[in-house]
């Protein structure tokens, strides 16, 4: 390599190092999210639904009390969602049958690595913590509901029924107790462990071990690892992931990657098309102006034949009735001739 | 004089007036209903299913029939297309209602509609496609703004200003082509964030080009379908430059609807090839994916080449109802019909009435400015004063 | 060094930030050049 050629590579990285611009930690464009950040891992083989979590849930973000409480179990026999009054809801699964043991799963954000409800919202409402939490900003919400449309767990909530200051609702995985070194509520409150809170590299490495050390209880996946990007809630289970509510055809994209090419195409279209239609603008009008100077050149041309047509027309007159004219003299002269000759004839006769 | 256009009267208490008057009573009722009780007062709108009609008809169908407006003028203005400058006017005008109308309906559906400069003046949200959208949108409404506003200063008398927006008209015309190319295109790109929700019929790579593709072909037919029912109801307003080159706009627009939709029917076509969906043809979405493509792309495209072969200008009008219908029917089914098909039929969306109602209230408030705007200015004849003029 | 982008997110926060406002410059930008370039044009070709 030349010294001029291996100056300007240096010369470019310096400058790539001086810029004020945050500068990319990963490589070509891959990204590995917060590489500290919490999560949570759901054991549902450790579930028995007894929905403290909801409770404790309910408590610590003070939401409005439930329609039926929380220690009433006929609540199960419903698959329920989230919604405007709760973050977390525990759903039953007779997946061994109605006499079998059922399995139950929790639900609540699973606070994306490439959050779809963040790539989604046009006024940054959302914002992905290096703590792991996906976190929502009311105050600058406009309500389009835009990161509904777009959470490929449906999970966020809207106050559908509040006229003035409609929110849209969602579990934080209690940022606010994590920062002050609180567990989530709903951790915090699980009896059986169902619920482990950790850093999501550790959690990763604990279910992997459970599922090494007990192949027959576990099915060999840990939900949420790859699932659109990575979350950071994880989940094992014991039976199959599709029969307990889990969509297991998300694929592994995360969601700003589905419309980077979209948006990609954009400064393209404001670039190139002044420059086309501009230059289409121009070739029409040039157009029009040369088909007018033919038109005009036609014109001219017709006006130039027709002129010279009378012209030619007129000289032929011309000169045919200045011939008759001759013609009628001559024979004028003649006839006076003759009549001269005959008078002077007929004297001497 | 068999040219004077004759006046008809249109009194007070005629029977349009009176069946938009009861509907805006109506309209004004259920507006009261959702300010004061919220999203869930009026509408069937859930958290699974965020966008109802009022998103599915009055935006995505509205943006897409209001397409005439950059059509037209880029056909008149940059490709110089002369012939076809009596529709130029009306479709510029229709454009500039329709987007109102859809900005006007989008104050019903977002939560916090006072908030909606928010993304531009309080916090970017750059990534999202929708902010894309909402700032095309905001600055295409003020460009069809200013491509209308000669007509009104026109009609108000104030020459100088007018000839300062008609300097204008190249780069507003260009200027209306750029934004209307991007949010065409991304109210499709929109739906790229949701292959898990949309039915992979629907869903492709290709959205934001069959949403851009499919906005030409309804414009286009919206001139021709609005040129139709304009000559009907006002017949009277126009001037004879705008009666005689009717037929040759129906016939132009029409062979170039026709174009439109078999590149349309072709894209679509790849597009089931990219995601290798042919499979999925068998199954009962596939026959309502068959039906809008045979029915409503195809169809069209072979009645629009017969009708402009023939020169058979009823024909024409007809297809671009059809048209028109069809392009309905896809958007529909993409935020409607054919989004969230997984979920159990109980769990699905179905408007209440009072959505419907708010959007018939929005629609009769754009027909009756239409036809407040058309009596007056000089929409379908020129200004005596600017004969020749532009 | 300032603090690093670690999410797609936010690069794209960060980058199509900056492309908008580039694409508003250069459609300034645009509008100044097309004057420029027709600007010696005879009266009569004159565009624009």
């Amino acid at each position: 390599m030349s010294t001029s050629r291996r100056k300007f590579l240096k010369w470019l990285t310096a400058a790539g190092a001086a810029s004020a611009l945050p500068s990319v930690a990963e490589g070509h464009g891959h990204f590995t999210g917060y590489s500290d950040s919490y999560g949570v891992l759901h054991d549902t083989t450790l579930c028995v639904g007894c929905r403290s979590c909801e409770k404790a849930c309910n408590e610590v973000n003070d939401l409005p009390a439930p329609d039926r409480p929380f220690d009433d179990p006929t609540v199960l026999s419903d698959v329920r969602r989230t919604d405007e009054k709760a973050y977390t809801v525990v759903n039953r699964y007779d997946v061994n049958g109605p006499s079998g043991s059922p399995v139950f799963r929790k639900l609540q954000c699973n606070h994306c690595k490439e959050p779809a409800c963040a790539s989604a919202c046009f006024v940054g409402a959302f914002t992905k913590t290096p703590e792991g939490a996906v976190v929502y900003d009311a105050s600058v919400c406009v309500g389009c509901r835009y990161c509904l449309m777009a959470c490929p767990f449906d999970i966020p909530a809207y106050e559908y029924n509040k006229a003035l200051e409609p929110r849209v609702m969602k579990c934080t995985m209690c940022h606010p107790r994590v920062a002050e070194g609180k567990l989530p509520g709903c951790v915090e409150a699980c009896p059986m462990e169902a619920l482990t809170f950790g850093k999501r590299d550790d959690l990763i490495t604990i279910a992997r071990e459970r599922i090494r050390k007990y192949p027959d209880r576990y099915i060999d996946h840990v939900y949420g690892e790859t699932e659109v990007g990575g979350t950071n809630w994880l989940y094992i289970t014991g039976a199959p992931f599709e029969t307990l509510g889990f969509r297991t055809d998300l694929g592994v994209t995360p969601a700003p990657e589905l419309t980077s090419g979209a948006l990609a195409m954009v400064p393209v279209v404001i670039g190139v098309w002044p420059a086309l239609l501009g230059g289409i603008y121009i070739m029409s009008q040039r157009k029009e102006k040369i088909a007018n100077q033919e038109k005009a050149a036609a014109v001219k041309d017709a006006i130039n034949t027709t002129q010279a047509k009378a012209d030619a027309a007129l000289k032929a007159a011309t000169e045919k009735a200045k011939n008759e004219k001759d013609k009628a003299v001559e024979k004028a002269v003649k006839k006076a001739l003759d009549d001269a000759a005959k008078q002077t004839g007929g004297g001497e006769a | 004089m068999a040219d004077e256009p004759m006046v008809v009267e249109r009194p007070l208490l005629s029977k349009f007036n009176v069946i938009a008057g009861l509907i805006i009573l109506v309209g004004l009722w259920l507006t009261f209903k959702r300010f004061t009780g919220g999203l869930g007062a009026v509408s069937n709108l859930d958290h699974s299913n965020p966008w109802g009609i009022w998103i599915g008809f009055d935006l995505l169908c509205g943006v897409a029939l209001a397409a005439g407006g950059y059509t037209t003028a880029a056909a008149v203005e940059i490709f110089n297309m002369k012939k076809f400058h009596a529709a130029v006017r009306p479709a510029i005008l229709t454009g500039f209602l329709g987007y109102s109308m859809v900005v006007f309906a989008l104050l019903y559906d977002v939560g916090r509609p006072w908030r909606l400069p928010y993304p531009f003046a309080v916090n970017q949200g750059v990534t999202s496609v929708m902010f894309e959208v909402g700032a095309c949108v905001a600055l295409y409404l003020t460009v069809l703004f200013l491509e209308f506003s000669p007509v009104a200063l026109e009609w108000l008398g104030a020459k100088k200003i007018r000839a300062v927006v008609v300097r204008l008209t190249i780069l507003l015309t260009i200027l209306g082509v750029v934004l209307s190319t991007l949010h065409q295109s991304s109210l499709g790109a929109m739906y790229l964030l949701v292959p898990s929700k949309l039915h992979p019929l629907w869903y492709s790579p290709y959205l934001p080009v069959f949403f851009f593709v499919s906005s030409i072909a309804a414009g286009l037919s919206m001139v021709i379908f609005e040129g139709s029912l304009s000559h009907r109801f006002f017949k009277d307003k126009m001037d004879d430059e705008h009666r005689k080159s009717a037929n040759d706009i129906v016939l132009g627009f029409g062979k170039g609807c026709s174009m439109v939709l078999a590149a349309y029917f072709a894209i679509k076509v790849f597009g089931l090839a990219l995601g290798n969906n042919w499979n999925l043809l068998g199954t009962g979405y596939g026959l309502w994916f068959m039906v809008e493509m045979l029915g409503f792309v195809l169809l069209p495209c072979l009645l629009y080449a017969i009708g402009v072969r023939e020169k058979n200008v009823t024909l024409i009008k007809w297809t671009a109802l059809w048209t028109v219908l069809g392009i309905v029917i896809n958007r529909l089914n993409i935020v409607l019909i054919c989004f969230n098909w997984q979920l159990p039929a109980d769990q699905r969306y179905f408007p209440h009435w009072m959505e419907i109602g708010i959007s018939v209230f929005v629609i009769t408030v754009g027909i009756v400015v239409f036809r407040f705007i058309v009596t007056r200015m000089p929409i379908f004849f020129e200004h005596p004063d600017y004969k020749e003029a532009h | 060094m300032s603090e690093s982008i670690h999410t797609l997110q936010e690069f794209m926060l960060q980058t199509k930030g900056i492309i908008y406002l580039l694409a508003i410059g250069y459609l300034a930008g645009f509008v100044w050049f097309w004057r420029f370039l027709h600007g010696r044009d005879k009266k009569e070709d004159q565009i624009g």
